[in-house]
């Protein structure tokens, strides 16, 4: 998977758990949760789609590295890259 | 209709969920959508736990449905479906009654800043201050500060504040001052964010509902089943003795009581002997009675609020709220509208109690003890409606005995246990691989909303380990 492909798989993981939040103009450098409505229960949800899609294990010392879409995709590039 | 028994089920489950209580369907339901199979085990004929619900004469009494945040409308819809979401309604009309004063609230954060400023003259950036504050706490926070020292800090002598933020929290959760501040900030801030809600329909229809999205989902589900043991072998779950049955299964997560899934379910070799006395030291929270009333089919009340908070008691106190010596109770009044087409109104007297009160009654005590709280009770009620007694066509009393009977739990708990309870309840798959714990604990995981969340919460952790095991997850980096 490249980086766009994470990205999109990402957005449409975040487009299944929050459908009413318009994620088009994310800014991929600024907090998710300063811009769409997500609390811990989302994230623990994004972690057990990425498990259940891509076979990645988050372990909880990773979840800071799921604040950006920025940081998301470069933590997740290593590990989807060969999928 | 979920099945009754273990006849004719599989040999074999990826996962056993013991118990049906809101943290166990959850967890359930959650587990087979990740694509596992599933068997869920209740002792009892119905599903639901504590989210129970009776019949008698026509009438439909809902054990536990006295309001929940609006949080449960994101969990409805996320982990069961937009059906049972769309169903939760707000209880507009909540009331406190006691000698120190009488209001009708949203229970918000913008009506409780209206009443604390202008009603008890706090200043307004103390309440800014004070609602930013316990919004910002999590369970993870340190959990030294104690309640009272939390309201210590905030509203210095001020008693009628303290009633005012605590009692309905107490009814809410079995707390008191003395229990950890992250517990109650918690709670509190969560009915804070948007008031307090129900479900339209009632706890029979939402509890029938998820059973119906649960067999979508193909999980088993087994009433009157009784889980005897957990079974580990060489440090991990083997499988479930169930009816005096073995099943075989990769994963379990009890929802029964923690301290019966510790305590009794697993063999004491199952557990290194300081965990074994860590389980052995968490402490239970408080029961409770309850009066259940009918009114007469064709009969009406008139709208006296959705919930009163009612004492005669001169101050807050959480002890004497436990008392038999009922001095403090909640009415959650169920008209018509709460299941259209019922025309019925009931009415759910509920009290804090203690199991070491009732438990030792022979049964004329029992019998007049109970006679006696039915009629204090209807008394208390008479105060908001004079002609209560000519309507009703039922009454009935529930004790902390007919909780331990119908639930199985210790000394009948209401609330599961004390704020120590959550290490023990997150630290059992350190002992038993594949074996985890979702229930009532440590007050911030009880209750409707925490209920649910704590069983998706778990839901993870079991699915994690069994994609693990399955040797199908790609290793870090």
């Amino acid at each position: 998977m490249t980086a766009d492909g994470i990205r999109q798989a990402i957005i449409q993981i975040i487009s299944e758990i929050a459908p009413d939040e318009d994620l088009t103009g994310i800014n991929p450098d600024e907090p998710l949760r300063d811009q769409v409505d997500l609390d811990s229960m989302d994230f623990l949800d994004i972690v057990m789609e990425l498990r259940k899609r891509y076979s990645i294990e988050v372990p909880e010392k990773d979840y800071p590295q799921l604040a950006t879409m920025s940081s998301t995709v470069g933590y997740l590039l290593p590990r989807m890259e060969s999928l | 209709m979920a099945k009754r028994g273990v006849k004719d089920i599989k040999p074999e489950y990826d996962c056993v969920v013991i118990g049906a209580g809101l943290g166990g369907l959850t967890c359930a339901n959650r587990l087979a959508r990740a694509g596992h199979s599933v068997l869920l085990l209740e002792q009892h004929t119905q599903l639901g736990g504590l989210a129970a619900w009776f019949r008698r004469k026509g009438h439909i009494f809902d054990v536990a449905l006295h309001g929940f945040p609006y949080g449960m409308v994101k969990t409805c819809r996320k982990y069961w479906n937009q059906d049972i979401a769309g169903r939760i309604v707000q209880l507009k009309d909540i009331r406190f009654d006691n000698p120190q004063f009488q209001l009708a609230t949203t229970y918000d954060r913008d009506d409780f800043t209206r009443i604390l400023t202008e009603r008890f003259g706090v200043a307004g950036d103390t309440v800014e201050r004070f609602f930013d504050h316990t919004r910002a706490m999590t369970f993870v926070d340190d959990a030294s500060q104690t309640t009272r020292e939390l309201f210590q800090e905030f509203f210095p002598g001020q008693d009628a504040v303290w009633r005012l933020l605590m009692e309905p929290i107490t009814y809410a959760n079995g707390s008191t001052l003395d229990d950890p501040a992250v517990s109650y900030s918690i709670v509190f801030s969560n009915f804070m964010s948007r008031g307090v809600f129900t479900f339209v329909g009632g706890t029979d229809l939402i509890i029938r509902l998820m059973e119906e999205e649960l067999e979508r989902n193909g999980v088993e589900v087994r009433t009157r089943a009784l889980a005897e043991r957990i079974l580990v072998e060489e440090g991990r779950v083997a499988g479930v003795a169930v009816n005096g049955r073995e099943i075989k299964c990769r994963s379990v997560v009890s929802n029964a009581n923690l301290r019966t899934t510790t305590l009794d379910m697993l063999e004491p070799s199952a557990l290194s002997p300081e965990f074994r006395e860590r389980a052995d030291k968490v402490r239970i929270n408080n029961s409770s009675c309850q009066v259940y009333m009918g009114v007469r089919e064709g009969e009406a009340i008139p709208h006296v609020g959705d919930l009163i908070f009612m004492s005669t008691a001169e101050k807050f106190d959480a002890e004497l709220m436990l008392s038999k010596n009922v001095t403090s109770r909640t009415f959650s009044i169920y008209y018509p509208e709460s299941r259209p087409g019922s025309g019925r109104y009931t009415i759910v007297s509920s009290t804090n109690a203690r199991y070491s009160d009732w438990a030792e009654l022979d049964a004329a005590a029992y019998a007049r003890d109970k006679a006696a709280l039915a009629q204090d009770t209807l008394k208390a009620l008479e105060r908001y409606i004079p002609d209560i007694r000519g309507k009703l066509d039922h009454l009935e009393v529930a004790t902390p005995r007919t909780f331990r009977r119908y639930t199985l739990h210790e000394g009948g708990s209401s609330f599961g246990t004390k704020f120590e309870g959550l290490t023990v309840s997150r630290g059992l798959s350190g002992q038993a691989a594949g074996l985890f714990h979702t229930g009532s604990v440590a007050i911030i995981m009880s209750g409707w909303l925490g209920a649910a969340n704590y069983g998706v919460i778990v839901a993870n952790d079991a699915d994690r380990y069994l994609r693990e095991t399955a040797g199908v997850m790609r290793g870090e980096g």
